[in-house]
């Protein structure tokens, strides 16, 4: 019995030391104030040096959150609870957050920085007029590979997955837009494909690919394939980067059928209370020289057409990431399929996952 | 005697815990099985439930479950008993845990360094001749990994009741002359039953829901029903039909709860 | 008596085997090796967890001028505290309450409803948490987490709880009510010191529980607030920077300490009350 009360004792204090500590800590943080900004964004996903700057600039202390999924990230923004001024989805995500009324439209007139970005990443299908959002990163999905492990042969579309000599050795991304593309792709059929026929097409012609598939992974992919786990990937661009700055003997292709073309957005949900420190940081994100050096540190592929001065040279001429504008034009940006189609291609991803060799 | 309302007062927390946390989300859970995708009201998910997808899955969430639960047994049971009869055996009981308290995430990023082509196993594996083998995405690494996560939660129990053991009750029945493994199976093991089938439920029960090993570790070579509810909640939004798995897997719980429930202790 | 029991205790003791030591060590062995594996790569110059390249304390020094990290840390340790503590003591009672109960039945049926929050996937917990504070008008942040992991903490402190109860004699409870306990003299004198083995072990399992929760955490958090585990899971997408490894070993250590400390401590205050309270 003492040595229960002891222990209680014990976290109790040890809990109060800790509750003071968090409050000292927080305070000289900064964080009592009201003029915050809090951004809702993927982990690791921004300049850390650049929000400091913000603050600094601005005199608004930032709020840091992150998500690891669009749809965690919707979840949280319907329930409401919290106040999120800045998130940043991905393009299918706008469309559904638009249509559930979340999102809060920017005024472009508080974000004269919105003319640096490439007019191809303007006026996008998810959302016509940017009345939304405004692109923050993009990048597409495609095939990372090993030349070391594979000598001889040579990988420029979805087909040459399915080549024999490649048993064992391909990890796809786990996620059913992407894998079941790779499928529709690779039957010349669009991405956005809704014909049950067709996916079923795809599931059997991504059956005959099992023998291949070593495993279907999430983000730990890019660790496996740096460390040659395995010598092929089906993964996004941004991850690609990260691998290929791993380990030398990586190289990246689009598939040459055509693939998919993503943009992570920068948009203000309803769950907003500072709008006008919302758009600040938009157009300060938006600003060339900020928005290089955040490329830079993050290595995704930038919309910022003024950026692209101020960033080295070799990165911005590497075509694997900034493809041509007659390689864009085959790549398809998802669509909101609506639930019922989205239903539908994840349950023919299940059971392309149940199939087994 | 006192009344019969200072008598309960003390249960309020935990029935008031009962009725917000347990009930309140099972009526959630209930209520949200009735919608198909589209948010009607509908008997749909139900059907698909019984497709031999999903019966599949179930199969295989319980194979892995009942396996997981077994080895976890096999591996806890002298554990826990050679734990009792360490020096600082409270200590060492602490150091079982302590592990368990770093994140899990991590901890699976260190097994797909231990078990990766290029990892510590497969260089031990090299030099002691068997050569290198593909462990990672295997049922064996999946079972692996499991177990080494619950196996604390089945020690505990298993070693709280083994510490209790009368030492006199053993002495006796080895002077009746019993041989080390009937002593076992006819005075140590019945006497140390409660704690076993608490390890069993605590290992079993979350193990038919596991759903992040047989990603990382399994390559989503194995699906339990616990993939399944999360890829309907955060992939597809169909909170119908994840409802409508967590609905079974409860009744499956309840079941099984029954056949291991509490019977009345003989003496 | 005490003697007794010593000797007792000494002659088991003689008992363990070589191979019974290379058992356990091998046990040991298995359970740190992936600790050890993150240790050892919190060194590593080269940012990834492999290829070694060279010594560094780089990842360290950064963690220390991290203070966002920082605050995520202390936040993640006064939720497990506070949690375990709360929900041990909850468990504690409904685990008295459930043995309590007479009727096969019934007790089956609250033992299931215990259970339900531990087969449940964490997704629908979470999901159902969020939808319950909300309604509830419950500002996310630090009261919401806290409650959550009271909640999903207290069916595994029952569990521990449970077997050791079941245990207990009932003649025992009814001599002490012979003699003239009252029934908080009971709970007190006779009940809790029985159970307090597996009232520590419910509150480490809840330390375990509320240190590794992610997706319950994350749907029920908000307004800057944090734990370590989200922290992490986010960082997945990105990559796990090993500035995270050297938090961990840091953690480890510290914790391997605490425990080291704790133990000796209670060791020799019982050796100190050997003669007189034991049995």
């Amino acid at each position: 019995m003492n040595r229960l009360i002891r222990v209680f004792l014990a976290v109790v204090i040890a809990s109060a030391l800790l509750l003071f500590a968090i409050n000292r800590l927080n305070k000289a943080e900064g964080f009592a104030g009201d003029n915050t900004l809090t951004i809702y964004n993927w982990g690791d996903y921004i300049d850390d040096e650049l929000i400091d700057r913000f603050e600094e600039e601005t005199g608004i202390k930032v709020i840091y959150e992150t998500f690891d999924s669009n749809e965690a990230m919707l979840t949280k923004v319907q329930q409401g609870g919290t106040t999120y001024d800045i998130a940043v989805p991905s393009e299918y995500m706008i469309d559904k957050m638009r249509e559930e009324d979340l999102l809060i439209p920017l005024d472009h007139s508080k974000i004269p920085n919105l003319k640096n970005i490439d007019e191809r990443f303007m006026d996008l299908p998810f959302d016509p007029t940017n009345k939304y959002s405004v692109p923050y990163f993009w990048g597409t999905v495609g095939i990372v590979y090993n030349t070391k492990m594979l000598d001889d042969i040579e990988i420029t579309s979805w087909s040459d997955l399915w080549d024999p000599a490649l048993k064992n050795e391909i990890l796809l991304v786990d996620g059913a837009r992407e894998v079941m593309g790779m499928g529709l792709n690779s039957l010349n059929y669009s991405l956005n494909d809704t014909k049950e026929e067709h996916l079923k097409e795809a599931k059997e012609k991504l059956d005959s690919l099992t023998p291949n598939i070593k495993a279907i992974v999430g983000d730990e992919i890019k660790i496996l394939i740096a460390n040659e786990e395995a010598a092929v990937g089906v993964v996004w661009s941004g991850d690609a980067a990260d691998m290929m700055w791993e380990n030398e003997n990586l190289d990246y292709v689009v598939p040459s059928e055509g693939s998919n073309l993503w943009f992570d957005n920068m948009v203000i949900p309803k769950t907003a209370k500072n709008v006008d420190a919302a758009h600040q940081f938009i157009n300060f994100m938006l600003d060339p020289e900020v928005s290089a050096q955040n490329t830079e540190w993050v290595s995704y592929s930038t919309p910022n057409k003024a950026a692209l001065e101020f960033m080295p040279e070799e990165m911005v001429e590497d075509e694997r990431f900034y493809p041509s504008p007659e390689l864009t034009e085959k790549l398809e940006v998802y669509e909101n399929l609506g639930k019922k189609n989205l239903a539908m291609y994840n349950d023919f991803f299940l059971q392309f996952k149940m199939h087994r060799k | 005697m006192e009344n019969k309302f200072t008598r309960n007062i003390y249960m309020v927390p935990y029935a008031l815990w009962i009725a917000l946390f347990v009930i309140a989300p099972i009526l959630l859970v209930l209520y949200y099985s009735f919608f198909d995708i589209e948010g009607n009201l509908s008997l749909v998910n139900y059907q698909k439930f019984f497709t031999p997808v999903y019966l599949k899955m179930t199969l295989s969430s319980f194979w892995y479950a009942f396996l997981i639960t077994l080895i976890s047994l096999i591996v806890a049971y002298p554990t826990a008993y050679l734990l009792t009869k360490t020096k600082h055996k409270q200590l060492w009981l602490l150091l079982i845990i302590v592990p368990s308290w770093i994140n899990l995430l991590l901890k699976a990023y260190a097994f797909l360094g231990i078990f990766g082509t290029y990892g510590i196993t497969n260089s031990f594996l090299e030099v002691i001749g068997i050569g290198s083998q593909q462990i990672l995405f295997t049922d064996f690494s999946f079972i692996f990994v499991s177990v080494y996560i619950f196996i604390p939660f089945m020690i505990l129990p298993i070693f709280n009741s083994l510490i209790e053991l009368n030492p006199t009750l053993i002495d006796a029945a080895n002077d009746l002359g019993a041989s080390k493994w009937t002593t076992f199976r006819r005075v140590i093991f019945p006497l140390t039953i409660d704690g076993v089938k608490s390890g069993c439920q605590v290992v079993f029960i979350p193990a038919l829901s596991l759903f992040m090993l047989t990603r990382l570790i399994a390559g989503n070579r194995v699906i339990t029903l616990g993939t399944a509810i999360e890829q309907h909640f955060l992939v597809t939004q169909d909170w119908g039909m994840g409802s409508t798995i967590a609905v079974f897997l409860i009744i499956i719980m309840f079941l099984f709860m029954s056949v291991t429930g509490t019977r009345k202790r003989g003496i | 008596m005490s003697l007794e029991l010593e000797s007792g205790v000494s002659k088991l003791e003689k008992k363990i085997s070589p191979l019974a030591k290379g058992f356990l060590f091998l046990i040991f062995l298995v359970l740190y090796a992936p600790i050890f594996f993150l240790v050892f790569y919190s060194f590593n110059s080269g940012g990834t967890m492999f290829d070694f390249e060279s010594f560094t304390l780089d990842w360290y020094k950064e963690l220390f001028q991290d203070t966002r990290l920082l605050i995520i840390v202390l936040n993640t340790l006064v939720i497990a505290l506070l949690s375990s503590l709360i929900s041990t003591i909850i468990g504690v009672l409904g685990a008295i309450a459930i043995y309590q109960v007479k009727k096969r039945q019934t007790k089956n049926t609250l033992l299931s409803l215990n259970n339900v929050l531990i087969v449940s996937p964490d997704v629908i917990i979470g999901a159902s948490f969020l939808i319950l504070f909300t309604m509830a008008g419950l500002k996310l942040g630090f009261y919401s987490v806290l409650l959550s992991h009271v909640a999903f903490c207290i069916p595994i402190v029952v569990l521990m709880v449970l077997p050791k109860l079941m245990e207990m004699s009932p003649t025992l409870i009814d001599a002490a009510r012979d003699l003239g306990a009252n029934r908080l003299n009971v709970l007190t004198k006779v009940i809790l010191p029985f159970i307090t083995p597996g009232i520590f072990a419910g509150f480490f399992m809840a330390l375990t529980y509320s240190l590794d929760d992610f997706a319950v955490t994350f749907f029920v958090t908000g307004n800057g607030f944090t734990t370590l585990s989200v922290e992490i899971y986010s960082l997945a997408r990105r990559g796990i920077s090993l500035n995270i490894n050297a938090l961990s070993t840091l953690l480890f250590l510290f914790t391997i300490i605490l425990v080291v400390i704790y133990y000796f401590i209670t060791q020799r205050n019982n050796k100190a009350q050997i003669g007189g309270i034991r049995k």
